[in-house]
């Protein structure tokens, strides 16, 4: 049995590609240059005046201190992100993956919320934390918490954070449930003959068997607290109070969207592609590469 | 057999369909709105009825979200080149919309052009001339107008003792005095925070907001709302925020709740609160005038409008203007605008119409839908109170919202964060004249 295919044609395989390659050259390659040739120019919401202005809009940006605050900000929002729904989404991992009754209940609960689109996420946060509708925030008054996201920056951003984090968990773990499974069931039975106990065995085995697969949720997850989390603060707080819940994208749709300016707008898109594409790079060369122990 | 017969008449009523429908085809007329529950029911009521007056024209009503969405959906369609016939835009877009000549038809021209009688002192000039040129040419037809009014829970005041306050610092007084009568989370609030505190209190002042008349005689027009008036109104609003005596509600109106539920007994929000006050207040409630501040000299000024008016887009066909001048003018109609009023609690545009509503006794019962036109009309408008027109508004508001917002936190001085928004917002208006089309 040959595992090749060999095709008559020459043409064959690329009419077999065509399809997919012009969905990429339509919806990907085509938009990208748009905005690569928009950043360039300086047009008024209608389009109707356009002067070419070379890198204006990106000397503009970078002369920008709030630009410089939204890209701190959405890298520290990212990494708490990453970071909070990659640890609690492995703590469940470890727990489903245990020999319980009705293992499978639980499993499939813990996916619920990634079928949650990010707005409806938004709103559900909304009604169970808004200072004078959200069940929860009476309940952190009654504690003592003077509980106000509409004007305390901090408590904002960390309301984006819970919420962005909450809904990610689910991917998260249902990866971490796949890499768990994966490991042979030899290696930890080794360990507990040697006398390793159950969080030893955790460190020195689960976690860096696990590590192509945190690696690449890492990655998956920076990805989407830059991008995706757009949804949850457009319905949360819309950037605010003050500047303390606008990123990149937000910022990206603020300036372009309800400000017609998308000069500046396409620019930053520019940069925010730059960013991505650098990221997925990194995955690529050690993802690839098949960190392992 | 029946099924024979059918076929045959299926057939027939087919080739009469097919061959009857052009010479019926009406001129469509798209229509692209941002109105929500009772007021959707009006939009589509007008625009039935239309359709019913006559067989040339037919309007088709589509919602498209809210107003900053239905403004970008209509410049993306713009861009594509399928804009609609009609786009509402909200008052915060006059601006941008005016500053797209070609984009956009002006009223004053459809209406000469297709030939429509047209008289543009029928209308009540405090509402058109935020739509007008300086020269007095209407360039957007006014379709919901309403303004900012003090909305007052008399039963809480009446437990609190409290008379309804007329100026700001009476206010103040009377929020302390509601707060020290149980509404420990908020003695007063408001929506639209930049609307209500910074362009609503200086038009109300007639203190300018912008050189150039707000920018009405040009766009080089330089913020100026960093003076003492607004410092001080801010300072005070960020001293009883630390007491919750004011408690801020938010950028938009989503804290409207907070007045019917009964928490902020107090309330300054657009007149057009009417309808979710009337369905959902279980208290007697009233709306009065802002309040003012009585050492300013000869305040209370005029105050200006919120809501939005309808722009015909341009690059349409002469006989797609005719139908929709037609329109405008069934729109102008006295009974028409007396019902809208009504229905909406939105101002009467036409003049007649005001009267008419007065003549009927409609403010007797209700006389607080009278306060906002009392507001418009108060006195002759000035150059600080005859509108606002800022490009990048919607933006704008945004930006001046998040230093308020840094104000009220703690985080700034109201000085401060007002000189911020000032500097912040002439940046943008730099760069919105940068675009505009000479």
């Amino acid at each position: 049995m040959q595992k090749q295919a060999i095709f008559q044609s020459r043409l064959l395989p690329y009419a077999l590609v065509a399809p997919q390659l012009a969905i990429v050259l339509i919806f990907f390659y085509w938009p990208a240059l748009q905005a690569v040739i928009q950043s360039f120019l300086l047009q008024d919401a209608f389009g109707l005046s356009t002067t070419f202005v070379w890198f204006e809009n990106y000397i503009d940006l970078f002369k920008d201190a709030a630009y410089f605050e939204a890209i701190v900000r959405t890298f520290f929002f990212s990494f708490a992100i990453a970071v909070s729904s990659l640890s609690f989404a492995l703590l469940l991992a470890v727990m489903a993956d245990k020999p319980l009754r009705g293992s499978m209940l639980y499993r499939t609960l813990l996916i619920w919320p990634y079928a949650v689109a990010p707005p409806v996420v938004g709103v559900l946060w909304i009604f169970m934390l808004h200072p004078s509708l959200g069940v929860l925030s009476r309940y952190l008054r009654n504690m003592g918490i003077d509980w106000n996201p509409l004007l305390d920056g901090d408590q904002a951003a960390a309301l984006i954070i819970l919420a962005a984090a909450w809904k990610q968990i689910s991917y998260n773990f249902l990866f971490f449930l796949a890499g768990l499974q994966a490991i042979p069931k030899s290696v930890f039975e080794a360990a507990a003959i040697d006398g390793a106990r159950p969080m030893r065995r955790f460190w020195t085995v689960t976690f860096p068997l696990l590590s192509p697969t945190i690696f690449f949720l890492l990655v998956v997850n920076i990805v989407y607290a830059f991008f995706d989390t757009f949804g949850i603060i457009d319905t949360m707080t819309r950037g605010g109070p003050g500047t303390s819940t606008v990123t990149l994208v937000y910022k990206v749709y603020s300036d372009g969207l309800l400000g017609g300016n998308l000069g500046s707008s396409a620019a930053q898109s520019v940069i925010l592609m730059v960013m991505v594409i650098v990221l997925t790079g990194i995955q690529f060369r050690f993802v690839e590469r098949k960190v392992t122990y | 057999m029946a099924l024979r017969h059918f076929g045959a008449a299926a057939a027939i009523a087919l080739t009469v369909g097919l061959s009857a429908s052009p010479a019926l085809a009406a001129t469509e007329i798209q229509w692209w709105h941002a109105m929500t529950g009772a007021n959707n029911d009006v939009i589509v009521k007008l625009a039935t009825d239309f359709n019913a007056s006559q067989s040339d024209y037919k309007v088709i009503p589509t919602y498209k979200g809210n107003y900053p969405d239905t403004m970008n959906a209509g410049i993306a369609a713009f861009r594509a080149g399928n804009a609609p016939h009609i786009m509402q835009v909200f008052e915060v877009g006059t601006a941008t919309m005016m500053a797209a000549t070609g984009a956009v038809k002006p009223v004053y021209k459809l209406m000469a052009d297709a030939g429509e009688k047209f008289d543009p002192k029928i209308y009540l000039p405090a509402i058109t001339g935020y739509y007008s040129t300086s020269k007095g040419e209407m360039l957007s037809f006014p379709f919901n107008s309403s303004s900012t009014v003090m909305w007052v829970n008399l039963d809480e005041l009446k437990k609190a003792n409290v008379e309804i306050p007329k100026t700001w610092p009476e206010t103040f007084e009377a929020a302390k005095k509601l707060k020290a009568a149980g509404h420990d989370t908020c003695g007063f609030s408001g929506s639209w925070v930049t609307w209500v505190n910074l362009e609503q209190l200086s038009a109300w002042h007639n203190v300018p907001l912008a050189s150039k008349a707000n920018g009405l005689d040009g766009f080089d027009t330089v913020l100026e709302f960093n003076g003492p008036l607004q410092v001080k109104h801010l300072e005070t609003l960020v001293e009883l925020q630390k007491t919750k005596t004011y408690d801020y509600a938010g950028r938009t109106n989503t804290g409207e709740g907070r007045f019917t539920s009964g928490e902020c007994p107090i309330y300054l929000t657009s007149s057009a609160f009417f309808g979710n006050v009337k369905a959902q207040a279980k208290f007697a409630f009233t709306a009065v005038p802002m309040p003012y501040y009585p050492d300013v000299k000869g305040a209370p000024q005029n105050s200006i409008i919120g809501g939005a008016s309808l722009w015909v887009m341009g690059g349409k066909s002469a006989e797609e203007y005719k139908g929709v001048a037609k329109f405008l003018t069934f729109l102008s109609d006295t009974d028409r605008q007396v019902y809208i009023h009504k229905a909406s609690g939105y101002l009467p545009i036409t003049k007649a119409a005001y009267e008419k509503a007065k003549a009927e006794g409609f403010y007797k019962d209700q006389p607080y839908l009278e306060t906002p036109l009392l507001e418009l009309t108060n006195k002759e408008p000035t150059e600080n109170s005859r509108g606002l027109r800022l490009g990048n508004m919607v933006q704008l508001r945004d930006v001046w919202s998040e230093e308020i917002e840094q104000a009220l936190a703690g985080k700034k001085t109201a000085k401060q964060a007002l000189d911020a928004a000032v500097e912040r917002g002439n940046t943008m208006l730099r760069q919105f004249e940068k675009t505009a089309v000479k």
